[in-house]
């Protein structure tokens, strides 16, 4: 019988600890599978974050360095400088880049640092139980903001990838989503493209995933999907925001 | 031959690592440790190492830097100063437990606040429990050779931990002092090839570095950095053996001066050792049995070799330039008296808190220290024994 469908390699053959409906299976896979297909697996360095996806050293067959909260373009710059040929990557949320590791992610792109950053963007802080994040959108209710996020008292949401197009260090920047099949081929596509950026040496690449979280959000699988289109895309609109 | 040279505390320590030749210098500016990096910038402008230099955008990053660095199997040195140190404070305890050799030049600050940047000894004393080696320098030359040593010392296999060589900013780190600097060759010969067994993307051995470890693995691994850190002791005075057959200066655990027959001593850390050094010179003269010991390796502790070393005093006074703000006493204190502690009895110890945010501390000072020993020796009393020494109050 003809295989039409399997695991790619670069993932492990383990159960994930994501919570039913999470998107970060989704973005996982299409990590290993830009990997497998661009065949850098023998070469590729992960960094992992804090947060939900600190486990993501579990989940791909390659060497992987745990950083520490936000740190994790830091620790990346560290090991590219130290094998340029090698693919180095981090997988980072939005608590762990656009919050405690701004200043981290904002200049390691300011030194095109020649790495490839995949951002998984849910609106929410997850693995503390749904507090809220830099990029809480206006008027979403979390833990912390039980009214709603309120621009006087809490500031306005952080667009990471407008803010990185301006850095002229950054060599390719897109915002993909994960909320139906045609946005998944096209996030494939962009995280491909990232790490193509970096083989070809242009310099920093970071892929933006605007990503669900059923659990803090309190709505099903379905419906955080829905929440995502209706009310994520209008504020963080897909698109490139910047190829070199 | 030795090479000899004039140099200021921070440019021995840019020489040495111009020598050293390191795979990664990370760093980030603060005064008085900013020349280190500025210096050895130099020397990679100039085509003199090797080394990628990464102008990263704080300390915290810097650090970051070096451990992802080393650990993709690179050897990496950087350095700090005070506030620098403590937003490192997160990344010095994973450089340790990961048991990545990272070399650290802290060059000694007053910790904010308030804000001084002058010398005391309040940022590395901080960091005395992250798990890093730490080795004290008095001088320039002990600046360098402290350096070259600690690249040896941490990357042995039996400690494999990152080393931090301290040195009086300012006193030390600007002042120029004459110093004799081994060859290029031999400095290169002596401390060798970084060869890590585990790094990353060795792909005949594929490693995760630093993962969760919970309640089933934390503890042996962190009994393991303990037991390293027992280990290290072996190891410096092995290094220190090989290093004096190299240059003829022999270093220890901790300098002892004048000990053998000393009744009363003080024991002290970095510069102040050799103001220090003149009053118990002067002492002598006088008939005074005055000693004094200056510690070089604070951590590991070398609770036995203190503890004999000051078996035989009659009174003893502990200088701490950092205070602890436990009631009590200053770190050093706190370590020399439970090193004696069952070891040795009879022995009259205070402490003198001095020199915070840089206050001078000149030879009257150190005077009135011995004084006060001798006092004690003299009515077998301790007036008292946690005391400020140069302080309006």
């Amino acid at each position: 019988m003809k295989k039409v469908f399997q695991r790619p390699e670069v993932l492990s053959d383990v159960v994930m600890h994501y919570c039913p409906g999470c998107t970060h299976g989704i973005i996982h896979r299409l990590v290993a599978e830009a990997i497998d297909e661009l065949n850098i697996q023998d070469r590729l360095v992960g960094v992992a974050s804090v947060g939900c996806s600190v486990f993501s050293y579990n989940y791909f067959e390659c060497d992987m360095q745990q950083a520490a909260h936000g740190r994790a373009p830091a620790v990346a710059t560290g090991i590219k400088r130290v094998h340029p040929n090698n693919i180095v990557f981090t997988y980072q949320g939005d608590g762990d880049l656009a919050a405690i590791g701004t200043a981290e992610m904002v200049h390691a792109a300011a030194r095109g640092e020649n790495i490839t950053i995949i951002f998984v963007n849910n609106a929410i802080y997850g693995m503390t139980g749904g507090q809220m994040a830099p990029t809480t959108l206006l008027g979403q209710v979390t833990q912390t903001s039980p009214y709603g996020r309120n621009a006087e008292t809490q500031g306005y949401p952080i667009k990471v990838c407008e803010m990185l197009a301006t850095i002229e260090g950054t060599a390719y920047v897109e915002r993909v989503s994960v909320d139906n099949v045609k946005n998944i081929m096209a996030t494939k596509k962009a995280i491909k493209k990232a790490f193509q950026t970096q083989i070809d040496g242009k310099g920093f690449s970071l892929v933006e995933v605007l990503s669900t979280c059923p659990t803090n959000w309190g709505l099903s699988p379905v419906e955080s999907l829905g929440w995502l289109r209706e009310n994520m895309m209008p504020y963080y609109p897909l698109g490139i925001y910047k190829e070199k | 031959m030795a090479i000899r040279d004039r140099l200021s505390g921070n440019e021995a320590v840019a020489v040495a690592m111009k020598q050293i030749n390191p795979d990664v210098v990370a760093a980030f500016p603060i005064t008085p440790s900013t020349e280190v990096p500025q210096y050895f910038s130099s020397f990679v402008s100039d085509g003199k190492v090797d080394t990628e230099f990464v102008p990263v955008e704080s300390e915290h990053s810097a650090m970051s830097a070096c451990i992802g660095a080393q650990a993709a199997g690179a050897r990496t040195i950087t350095a700090t100063s005070a506030n620098g140190l403590a937003l490192m404070w997160e990344m010095l305890y994973i450089a340790a437990s990961s048991r990545l050799p990272v070399t650290l030049a802290v060059v000694n600050r007053a910790l904010s606040g308030p804000i001084n940047i002058h010398n005391d000894h309040s940022d590395s004393m901080g960091a005395r429990d992250s798990g890093w080696i730490q080795l004290y320098g008095e001088t320039n030359q002990e600046a360098y050779d402290n350096l070259i040593q600690a690249i040896r010392i941490g990357e042995h296999p039996d400690v494999m931990l990152p080393v931090m060589c301290c040195y009086d900013g300012f006193i030390t780190s600007h002042a120029v002092e004459n110093i004799e600097l081994v060859e290029d060759e031999k400095v290169k010969e002596f401390v060798g090839d970084y060869k890590p067994e585990h790094y990353l993307n060795n792909a005949a051995n594929p490693v995760a570095m630093g993962p969760l470890d919970l309640q089933n693995h934390y503890f042996e691994h962190k009994r393991q950095q303990a037991e390293a850190m027992k280990n290290a002791k072996k190891v410096i005075l092995e290094i220190a053996a090989e290093y004096e057959k190299l240059t003829g200066r022999k270093y220890g655990l901790f300098e002892e001066y004048k000990m053998d027959d000393a009744e009363v001593a003080v024991v002290v850390i970095n510069s102040t050792a050799g103001t220090a050094k003149y009053v118990v010179d002067q002492l002598r003269e006088k008939g005074v049995k005055a000693g004094l010991i200056k510690i070089r390796v604070y951590r590991p502790f070398p609770v036995e070799e203190i503890a004999a070393a000051l078996s035989k005093c009659k009174a003893v006074a502990v200088m701490d330039k950092a205070d602890s703000f436990n009631a009590a006493g200053g770190p050093l204190f706190t370590d020399i008296t439970s090193a004696l502690y069952g070891r040795v009895d009879g022995v009259k110890v205070i402490n003198y808190i001095y020199g915070l945010g840089g206050r001078d501390v000149k030879t009257d000072d150190i005077e009135v220290v011995y004084n006060e020993l001798l006092e004690i020796v003299k009515t077998g009393q301790v007036k008292s024994v946690y005391n400020y020494l140069g302080v309006r109050e």
